[in-house]
């Protein structure tokens, strides 16, 4: 190791790196503080009051799951959460065969139109569709809520999908239809499974983004709240250990599901990368 | 802009010389991509069982002359038959026609059985029969050992092979490969020259073989079709192309030549200061002469006078490069003519040599279309 690392170069590294050390730990720190307050008071035994926490206990979350109204609107939530997965799927993927392979006038207007969802603040997707309910009557309920983010998520189902079909090999397809299968065919047996990843992926992203959506959520419901809504009430009358619990586990799920998605993105690039060495090898052998 | 087209070849030569039937018909094809002219006009017949080579350099049109046969294009004017039916008019799932891709295009997600099996699966046979056939063809390209295999685990030599297995287990009547052997290293390459050549003879299926290496079509083909900036510029055996090269290009694009450049008066043509009796037309005129009919008459003893009709002439040697089993000797002529002559490998050349042709090695060429 000695013979590696240089002492004058290693010493000059080292004041600048613990700046930097005590920088990270700064910007960490207050990102996620927060978050592991919540975490801690939510096994706190004296509740959200008190320094130190004192008397671990697993009393909240025992208090939560007997909550008949925390878990209607987790139960709400999930629907809405699949229903919008559902809705934008369904548009997303054609809209991104439609951009990856259709020629059309107006593409690249309808390229940006389709992303603009994205951008545009939760208020006026919001505010726009209650606007549209109002004028045509339509009750606010949970179906308005999948309206809701149905069409505002469309564009990430669409972006994510449109990503895979770019680094998709046309030669197979074209493989396909010689070797005699239709389009229909080749579109089933050949670019879907290549696509499965990425719509896997946008599923994934779609229904995290879903559960905990709280600005177009709160223009178009209803009666029956979702989880974010009905948390957010019970804020208005203080913060129970209770909401400490449900932040965790909402918490937990949505970490496990980022990095679900991150591995998925991960495991198609790694493939694609394989292809690529392949493709080199073959060259230079 | 477009002016007439020349018939790049006497029409004879655009059939297979054989008495076999014509499998495939291309009829005055030519095809533009945005003003572009890729494919200019071209005919050419494909005969049963023939091993047709489309030879020429990138941009000559040839990968999208096989596209427009498989039917990923569709060419611009002109037609393609196969028999009674116009091809160029049926999708490509229709075309009893398979391709060998240059990246072989395997599908990832599928083992090399099941891409094998793919087209027999489409086309809905019975599960023993593709069993049996997908076992066949594996066994013909000797990857049966590899069936279960995903084609990411395999080599790009045996991702080839499954290839070929893949397309000629629907048994078409017409093989497209295009640029098979491109990947692949100069041994390994040479030996697949070999193997695809006798795999294509004992199947006896027609292959449209596209390349761009000269020295692979004259090994291979029964046939070579040489393309130009899109323009069909010979179509015949390597044989013939070889020592009757239609224009300039073909003679220097197929081994080493000496073009000379000169007039052809009452039945002589006359370059520098020599002179042969020629069957070309009177005007200026271009011929083509093999370096290996160039004798240096000056470093083998005099044999006699006798071979007077042999046109001579006397140089310099200024180049010898060393090439195996022969040398070539560039010589500077008195004239200011310089001249190309193959000779025995480790023969000692002097400075000073005496150059010797026959006339009948002298080949007029035509001069080759300027691109535009």
């Amino acid at each position: 190791m000695e013979f590696l690392v240089s002492p004058s170069s290693s010493s000059g590294i080292v004041p600048s790196s613990r700046w930097l050390l005590f920088y990270v730990a700064a910007v960490f720190s207050f990102l996620y503080l927060p978050i592991a307050v919540l975490i801690v008071y939510s096994f706190n035994g004296e509740g959200v009051g008190g320094f130190p926490p004192r008397h671990l206990t697993l009393d909240w979350y025992r208090l939560l799951f007997t909550d008949g109204a925390i878990w209607d609107s987790f139960l709400n939530s999930l629907q809405v959460a699949f229903a919008a997965m559902a809705i934008s799927l369904i548009f997303g993927i054609p809209a991104a065969l439609a951009l990856d392979r259709a020629k059309f006038p107006g593409k690249a207007l309808f390229r940006r139109l389709v992303l603009l969802p994205l951008i545009l603040p939760g208020i006026i997707t919001g505010l726009s569709l209650l606007m549209l309910f109002n004028m045509t009557g339509v009750r606010l309920s949970l179906m308005t809520i999948v309206l809701g983010h149905g069409t505002a998520l469309i564009s990430v189902a669409t972006t994510e999908v449109f990503a895979g079909l770019q680094k998709l090999d046309r030669a197979q397809e074209e493989a396909s239809l010689d070797l005699g299968a239709n389009y229909w065919q080749t579109f089933w047996r050949i670019t879907v499974p290549n696509l499965k990843l990425p719509i896997i992926g946008a599923a994934l992203l779609i229904f995290t983004l879903s559960m905990d959506e709280i600005a177009v959520s709160f223009f178009l419901i209803g009666r029956d709240n979702t989880l974010p809504l009905e948390i957010w009430g019970r804020l208005r009358r203080g913060i129970t250990p209770e909401i400490n619990a449900v932040s965790t586990i909402i918490f937990v799920f949505s970490l496990a599901t980022i990095v679900l998605w991150y591995r998925l993105n991960a495991r198609a690039e790694g493939m694609a990368e394989i292809a690529a060495e392949m493709m080199n090898d073959d060259k230079s052998v | 802009m477009a002016s007439p087209p020349t018939p790049a070849v006497a029409p004879t030569a655009r059939t297979p010389p054989d008495t076999k039937p014509i499998l495939l018909s291309i009829k005055n094809v030519a095809k533009t991509f945005g003003g572009n002219a890729v494919l200019r006009n071209v005919s050419l017949d494909i005969a049963e069982g023939e091993f047709l080579t489309v030879l020429g350099e990138s941009g000559s049109g040839k990968t999208t002359l096989l596209r427009i046969i498989a039917g990923f294009e569709t060419a611009s004017s002109g037609e393609v038959w196969m028999g009674t039916l116009r091809l160029d008019l049926q999708p490509p799932y229709r075309r009893r026609v398979n391709t060998v891709f240059q990246s072989y295009a395997l599908f990832p997600h599928l083992t090399v059985e099941q891409n094998v099996a793919y087209g027999l699966r489409v086309a809905k046979r019975p599960a023993a029969e593709i069993a049996q056939r997908v076992a066949e063809a594996l066994d013909k390209v000797k990857m049966t050992a590899y069936a279960k295999a995903k084609p990411s685990k395999i080599s790009g030599g045996q991702q080839q092979r499954v290839a070929l297995a893949r397309a000629l287990v629907n048994r078409p009547r017409l093989l497209l490969l295009d640029e098979p052997l491109s990947a692949l290293d100069a041994n390994l390459r040479r030996q697949m020259q070999v193997e695809l050549k006798s795999l294509q003879r004992e199947v006896g299926i027609a292959f449209v073989f596209v390349t761009h290496d000269q020295e692979e079509a004259m090994v291979m083909s029964d046939r070579i079709a040489l393309l130009r900036f899109g323009d069909l510029e010979q179509i015949a055996t390597p044989r013939e192309i070889y020592s009757r090269p239609a224009t300039a290009y073909v003679a220097q694009f197929i081994g080493h030549t000496n073009l000379l450049k000169g007039e052809v008066r009452g039945g002589i043509a006359r370059c520098a200061s020599l002179s042969w009796p020629t069957q070309a037309p009177g005007g200026p005129a271009l011929f083509s002469l093999r370096p290996e009919h160039v004798r240096l008459a000056g470093n083998a003893p005099e044999k006699s006078p006798e071979k007077n009709q042999g046109v001579r002439t006397r140089g310099r040697v200024v180049h010898q490069a060393f090439h195996g089993a022969t040398e070539l000797v560039r010589v500077a002529c008195v004239d200011g003519l310089v001249l190309l002559a193959r000779t025995a490998a480790g023969l000692v050349v002097k400075n000073e040599v005496e150059l010797e042709f026959s006339p009948l090695d002298v080949v007029p060429v035509r001069e080759s279309r300027e691109r535009k």
